[in-house]
């Protein structure tokens, strides 16, 4: 079964425990500045965001490389970049309606959410699940439950 | 590993910044940020000095957790000799600024001298510059840290800067970081205000690693899973915030009320967690929008709020329509309970206030209540005041001080100057309700009798955080004690300050200590630090953390008469609730406290006692 990342806002709390697990194992240290999922604060509003890649079926990073550097996990559905492909042109970059891949001035390549192979550390981080791992053919499963549940059971019976 | 091992020393005077090897024999000694930077703070500065003189200085300091994934460990602290005391000062704030510094590769930043005009130190990992503040001097906190970002055209630089008040010299001025963390207690704001210096602003990509990944991460989420297990840490602190304990205290009779005149508050439930999270009248809305954490933190006990539109603080102001850092107890109860005022918006405004100009709302609120005592009692009146009608309940006459006191002007200058010189000041200096200079917090001492050894003995003056021992008298933790009775707390307060001076020593938030002891602690030190980190050693870093700052603030001029409470405390019994009939007990408390510590009957550390803890 294929999985997504799936993000709830309303129940993080700007941790930034993902962004620490994401760099741990990238980077083998803790650093958030090289994660590949950020969280975003909307410090006015009270609302915190976190924000990764998709893995777009049309993936348009992939497409754009000119070497070849972005192929498709097969297993996991995710665009992994290659770094001994990669040239660091930031075409991809570019390409990328959402941001989600971006340099690296210290390694000369890009990076982007892999899904950590299939078992994506910000999602076993995260304390509050705000983002989670699920059946990709069901990512609104949650959502469709809790309306679910607010329907009025007796209208339906009478009805 | 964890530690930089590589501290920033920026002299102001001389415009100079330059890197310098950590003192790896201290740290292993002193662990980190309050331990750590105290031994290079006593190391190099005279404890006679002038707080405001530039001979003073002020270090910003992380610990060897800081920046790593431990819950909590994103804490830093700023030490220096305090502005509103004149004792070691170490105030300890969250947020993303204590991580962001390490990620820039230091683990403290020391600040010496004056700079000639206003200055903010900005550092890009290597790169560290002094620069010019002339447009920010002037502005507040909010305005600083936008402005730094877009001058930098930078939106993820972490500011830690002071506001109005800290420059223009109010007592009990803060840093604060990230709009509203804060550095808050002792008037470290203050210092750094003396300086010329308003802010610092970090951004570092380097990274933080530990030693041994494998062990850490088992102990990392060992230690999660306590957190999220517990009570406290796992529910009582995400759904309700610190405001968890304004009705439970009030109950309990220690709740301290117009200038500590009662020990029980009839507004409490209107400023309490559970009104932040009931719907108000005129949009539907709570207070309380959600529950945020700082970096790293898994318990998210930090409150996100907004003022009702329809509020007289902001109904002609937009610009504070907004949500921002909500009221935590201690900021609730000062700007409530001390004043008599129940209006949970009204807290809230003054609250904003607080973070926006960057003062302590506990030392604000305390001395505003004691200024309303002097109003009540005729000692002052509206001449004094500049026109406000300052009596206990006052709403608007609380929100026009905290405008004024955040810049200080009017008579809010004057309670800038904090409860003891106000009430000197006035010729009652039996009404400023302090210890060493600091306003009390949150809790009576005639209602939790531990809490009076642990004001009356910290290192920093009157405060919660040197020994809470309201954890245990009324939270039952680590177990229950009976707060009424002053037997066997001496020796619980001395452990209480000992394991916190270690836990504030690791970069790490004192709020894991509600689930954590120190054996949850030692595992995760060790696997990240050289140096065989074990509860015992732990403890022993406490202690000569603890006998450290003793040793400064005797040098300094504090005496045994300084660990003491003010006379209503210990001589006018609490009127109502458990605590009826009670005064504190400190005098039964102090010499048992004394001989425990190893210290002379004046409260002075023996050759032995030093000589153990390798002093």
């Amino acid at each position: 079964m294929q999985k997504s990342l799936v993000i709830i806002p309303s129940k993080c709390t700007g941790c930034l425990q993902c962004e620490l697990a994401c760099s741990y194992d990238n980077e083998s240290m803790f650093n958030p500045a090289k994660s590949r999922i950020k969280i975003f604060d909307f410090h006015d509003k009270g609302r915190f965001v976190p924000y990764t890649c998709t893995q777009c079926d049309e993936a348009w990073c992939m497409k754009a490389c000119p070497v070849d550097a972005i192929s498709l996990d097969a297993a996991t559905g995710a665009k992994v970049v290659s770094d001994e492909l990669c040239v660091g042109c930031k075409v991809c970059t570019i390409a990328c309606p959402f941001g989600t891949v971006n340099y690296n001035a210290d390694t000369g390549k890009v990076i982007k959410c892999d899904l950590c192979g299939g078992d994506p550390e910000c999602a076993k981080a995260c304390p509050t699940e705000a983002i989670v791992y699920v059946d990709a053919n069901w990512t609104g499963l949650d959502k469709m439950r809790a309306w679910a549940e607010k329907t009025d059971a007796g209208q339906q019976a009478s009805a | 590993m964890a530690w930089a091992k590589k501290i920033l020393r920026v002299n102001l005077t001389d415009g100079t910044c330059k890197n310098e090897p950590l003192n790896m024999d201290w740290a292993d000694k002193y662990l980190g940020q309050r331990g750590l930077a105290t031994k290079y703070f006593v190391e190099e500065v005279d404890p006679k000095v002038d707080p405001l003189s530039p001979k003073n200085k002020l270090i910003m300091t992380t610990g060897p957790l800081t920046g790593t994934c431990a819950s909590t460990a994103g804490r830093y602290s700023v030490v220096t000799k305090g502005a509103l005391t004149g004792a070691i000062a170490c105030s300890n704030s969250g947020g993303f600024f204590g991580n962001e510094m390490k990620n820039a590769g230091y683990d403290m930043i020391i600040f010496e001298g004056k700079a000639k005009k206003p200055v903010y130190l900005f550092i890009d990992n290597d790169d560290v510059q002094l620069l010019d503040a002339g447009k920010i001097w002037g502005t507040s906190v909010w305005d600083t840290e936008d402005w730094i970002k877009e001058h930098h055209q930078d939106p993820m630089i972490r500011v830690a800067s002071i506001g109005v008040s800290g420059e223009k010299g109010v007592k009990f001025a803060c840093v604060v970081n990230d709009y509203h963390r804060a550095a808050g207690r002792s008037g470290v704001g203050t210092v750094m205000g003396s300086k010329n210096l308003k802010a610092v602003a970090l951004r570092g990509t380097k990274g933080v690693q530990v030693k041994d990944y494998k062990s850490f991460m088992k102990a990392v989420d060992a230690g999660k899973a306590v957190l999220s297990g517990n009570a406290v840490t796992g529910e009582g602190l995400p759904a309700y915030g610190t405001q968890v304990l304004m009705n439970v205290i009030n109950e309990t009779g220690a709740l301290p009320t117009r200038n500590h005149q009662t020990v029980q508050f009839e507004g409490a439930h209107a400023i309490s967690a559970e009104a932040m999270a009931e719907p108000r009248k005129s949009d539907g809305k709570p207070n309380l929008v959600r529950n945020a954490a700082c970096f790293a933190c898994t318990i998210a006990c930090g409150r996100i709020s907004t003022i009702d539109r329809t509020h007289f603080t902001v109904a002609e102001r937009p610009q504070y329509q907004v949500a921002s850092g909500g009221l935590e107890y201690e900021a609730a109860w000062a700007l409530g309970a001390a004043t008599g005022v129940d209006d949970l918006d009204a807290l809230t405004f003054a609250n904003f206030i607080c973070n926006e100009q960057g003062y302590d709302p506990i030392s604000f609120g305390a001395t505003v209540g004691a200024a309303m005592e002097l109003y009540e009692t005729g000692v002052i009146d509206k001449k004094a005041t500049g026109g406000i009608e300052l009596k206990f309940g006052n709403a608007k006459a609380l929100t026009d001080l905290a405008e004024q006191c955040g810049k200080g002007e009017g008579f809010g200058a004057e309670i800038g100057l904090g409860s003891k010189l106000l009430c000197e000041k006035y010729g009652h200096p039996e009404l400023s309700m302090s210890v060493k200079s600091q306003e009390f917090p949150a809790y009576d001492s005639r209602g939790i009798q531990g809490m009076g050894l642990a004001y009356a003995t910290s290192n920093r003056g009157a405060c919660h955080l040197r020994g809470y021992t309201v954890a245990s008298e009324i939270l039952g933790i680590p177990e229950k004690t009976d707060p009424l009775v002053a037997d066997g707390k001496a020796g619980l307060v001395k452990a209480f300050q000992d394991a916190t001076a270690a836990f504030d020593s690791a970069g790490i938030c004192i709020f894991t200590s509600f689930a954590w002891s120190l054996e949850d602690v030692a595992p995760q030190i060790d696997a990240a630090c050289e140096g065989g980190w074990s509860v015992d050693k732990l403890l022993e870093v406490g202690e000569r953390v603890w006998n450290l700052e003793r040793q400064f603030n005797n040098a300094a001029g504090f005496t045994a008469k300084d660990d003491n409470l003010p006379a209503r405390l210990v001589k006018d019994a609490a009127k109502v609730g458990p605590a009826k009939g009670l005064t504190n007990q400190l005098d039964k408390m102090l010499p048992e406290y004394y001989e425990l510590r190893g210290w002379t009957p004046d409260g002075v550390p023996t050759n032995e006692t030093l000589n153990r803890l390798s002093l």
